[in-house]
C-alpha cells in the first residue's frame, strides 16, 4: 500500500497506525495565520475499537491501510466462525467472535451484512440499521392495552432481548433498530 | 467539476447580510477618514512567511510568448506599507487574498480580508480601533484583553515565555497524539494555542506581547518583566482567529533581515523559495510613518455574525464549487 500526506486526509480514510488499521472519523485542518499548518484526525482503531486525536504535521504522511467494506450474506454459524458470502462471486468469509462481536444478536440467515476486510480477513461486521426478528419467547400479550405504554422483554430468534410493548405476542415478527437495539414497529 | 453543482454553497439570505456587512465596514472607516484603496492581487513577488505559500500564474505579453511569472497576494500587506510611504494616511482595503494549500471548516484558498493603517497609532489605540469596528457589526458583547503570557498562565497554567518544548509537549498528551518530533519551540506553542486555548475563546479577547519568535512584521520590544516580546497582537472570537495587528516594524535593515531570515527557514525547511518583496525594504529606507496595522478575516467574522461553521457557508461558492 502506498501512503498519503497529511494534507490529503479526508474523512472515511483507512491508514495503519501503530500497526493497526484505523479509520479517519474527522479531519480538520488547523492552520494560524502565521504558523504551521497541522491536521488534527480524530480516528478510531479498527481492531480495537478506540477513538482518540492525532495530530499530524504537513510533511507527516501515514501508510494507506488495505480496509475495504463489502456488502455480503449472512450463511450460518458453526458455533466458532460465522460465514458470510459475497453474492457476486460467491466467495465465503470466515469472521471470528472478535469480528463479529455485539453484531451477532442481530445475524438472520439470508440478511445482508457490512463486512469490513483488513488485507482480506473480516475485521469488523456490521448489521443494517433495522432488522426484522422473530419473537420465540415473550409474556402473553395483553389486550386492549395498546394505548397504555409499558413494556416487558422480548427474546428473538437470534438470541437477542430487547423491551416490547405489552401487546405483542410470540411468534410475531418485529422490526429493531439496531444501533440503539430498540423495537421500532412491528414488521 | 460536477456540473450538478452548479448552486451556490451560502444562501442568499447570508450573501444579504455579507453585502450589509460590507457597506457597514465602509461606512465606519468613510465616518473615520480612512481612506479605501485596492492594490493590486499580482505581484512580482511573494510574501516571505515561512508558513504562507503562495498561488502563482504565468503572465505573457502575448499567447506563447516569454512567460513572466506573478504571485497571487497572500495579504495586502506589502502595497499598502509602499502606500503609507508615498504618504497616503490612513488607509483600508478590502481585499482579495490567496493561500495555497489552505482548505478547511476555516479557510477557503481566497478569501476576503480587511486590513487597515492607521499611521500614529499604537498597538493599543488599534485595538481599540478593532473593538469598535466588531462591536458596530456584531453589537456588544463581552470584550476582554490579555498578554499571550497571561492567556496561557488563565488557560494552561504556565508561562508562555519560560516553558520548555518537553513542559508544552506534556500539556497536549492527555488531549491530542502528536507524534513527530520538531525543536522548533513555536510549533508546540503553536499547538497548544490552536488545540487547547482558541477552541474556548467564544467571547471576543485581544491578545498581545507575542513571543519574539512569532513577531513576522511586527516591532520587537521588551515587557514588564524584561522578557522580548512582539508588539503584535490577535483577536479570537467564536473559537477561532480572527483579525492580526502590528506596531509596524518601520526599520529598514531589520526588515532586509527578517526577510532574510524567513528566506533561510524556508531553505532549511525544503520549503519553496519566492522573489522576496525588497520595494518593502526601499519603502522603509524612505521612511514611514509610525503606524500601527491590522487585518481581519472578513469571512469569519460573517461566520459568527450568521452563525455558520463552516466558511463555505459565507462564500458565495466556496472552494469545491469555485
Amino acid at each position: 500500500m502506498g501512503n498519503v500526506s497529511s494534507g490529503q486526509f479526508k474523512t472515511g480514510m483507512k491508514v495503519m497506525i501503530d500497526g493497526d488499521p484505523c479509520n479517519m472519523v474527522e479531519v480538520e485542518f488547523v492552520k494560524p495565520g502565521k504558523g504551521q499548518a497541522f491536521t488534527r484526525v480524530r480516528l478510531r482503531n479498527l481492531m480495537t475499537g478506540r477513538i482518540w486525536e492525532r495530530t499530524f504535521k504537513s510533511n507527516e504522511s501515514a501508510e494507506t491501510a488495505d480496509v475495504m467494506d463489502r456488502d455480503m450474506e449472512y450463511l450460518y454459524s458453526d458455533g466458532e466462525m460465522w460465514h458470510f458470502m459475497e453474492p457476486s462471486t460467491f466467495e465465503q468469509y470466515a469472521a471470528d467472535e472478535k469480528a463479529v462481536a455485539d453484531c451477532s444478536q442481530w445475524l438472520k440467515e439470508g440478511d445482508k451484512v457490512m463486512i469490513t476486510l483488513f488485507n482480506d480477513n473480516p475485521i469488523a461486521v456490521t448489521p443494517p440499521n433495522f432488522v426484522e426478528l422473530e419473537v420465540t419467547e415473550t409474556d402473553p400479550g395483553l389486550k386492549g392495552d395498546t394505548a397504555q405504554g409499558g413494556s416487558k422483554p422480548a427474546t428473538l430468534s437470534t438470541g437477542a432481548v430487547v423491551r416490547v410493548p405489552l401487546f405483542i405476542n410470540q411468534g410475531e415478527v418485529l422490526k429493531i433498530d439496531t444501533r440503539t437495539g430498540e423495537y421500532v414497529s412491528r414488521a | 467539476m460536477n456540473r450538478n453543482q452548479w448552486q451556490p454553497t451560502a444562501e442568499i439570505l447570508t450573501l444579504r447580510e455579507r453585502a450589509s456587512m460590507l457597506a457597514a465596514v465602509r461606512a465606519f472607516f468613510a465616518e473615520r477618514g480612512v481612506m479605501e484603496v485596492d492594490t493590486h492581487c499580482l505581484s512580482q513577488a511573494a510574501v516571505c512567511d515561512p508558513f504562507i505559500d503562495s498561488l502563482d500564474v504565468l503572465f505573457s505579453s502575448q499567447p506563447g510568448a516569454d512567460e513572466q511569472r506573478y504571485y497571487l497576494q497572500s495579504s495586502p500587506e506589502y502595497a499598502m506599507k509602499r502606500l503609507l510611504a508615498a504618504d497616503s494616511g490612513p488607509i483600508y482595503q478590502l481585499a482579495k487574498a490567496f493561500r495555497n494549500g489552505e482548505i478547511g471548516r476555516l479557510h477557503n484558498p481566497e478569501f476576503t480580508m480587511l486590513e487597515w493603517y492607521r499611521p500614529r497609532f499604537s498597538a493599543e489605540q488599534l485595538m481599540d480601533e478593532v473593538q469598535d469596528l466588531v462591536t458596530a457589526v456584531l453589537g456588544s458583547q463581552h470584550w476582554e484583553r490579555l498578554s499571550y503570557r497571561n492567556l496561557f498562565k488563565r488557560f494552561v497554567g504556565l508561562d508562555p515565555h519560560q516553558a520548555s518544548i518537553e513542559e508544552l509537549k506534556a500539556l497536549l498528551a492527555p488531549h491530542v497524539e502528536c507524534s513527530f518530533s520538531d525543536d522548533r519551540k513555536d510549533t508546540w506553542l503553536e499547538l497548544v494555542m490552536s488545540h487547547l486555548i482558541e477552541p474556548k475563546l467564544i467571547e471576543p479577547m485581544l491578545v498581545f506581547d507575542f513571543p519574539a519568535s512569532q513577531a513576522a512584521l511586527a516591532e520587537v520590544v521588551e515587557d514588564d518583566q524584561g522578557v522580548l516580546v512582539a508588539s503584535r497582537f490577535e483577536l479570537y472570537a467564536g473559537g477561532m482567529e480572527l483579525a492580526n495587528g502590528y506596531q509596524e516594524l518601520r526599520d529598514p535593515s531589520e526588515q532586509a533581515e527578517r526577510l532574510e531570515r524567513d528566506d533561510g527557514v524556508r531553505e532549511s525547511l525544503g520549503l519553496p523559495r519566492r522573489p522576496l518583496e525588497t520595494r518593502l525594504v526601499s519603502a522603509l529606507e524612505s521612511g514611514i510613518p509610525a503606524c500601527a496595522g491590522v487585518a481581519l478575516g472578513f469571512d469569519r467574522l460573517l461566520m459568527i455574525k450568521v452563525g455558520a461553521s463552516n466558511i463555505k457557508e459565507v462564500i458565495p461558492f466556496g472552494f469545491e464549487r469555485c
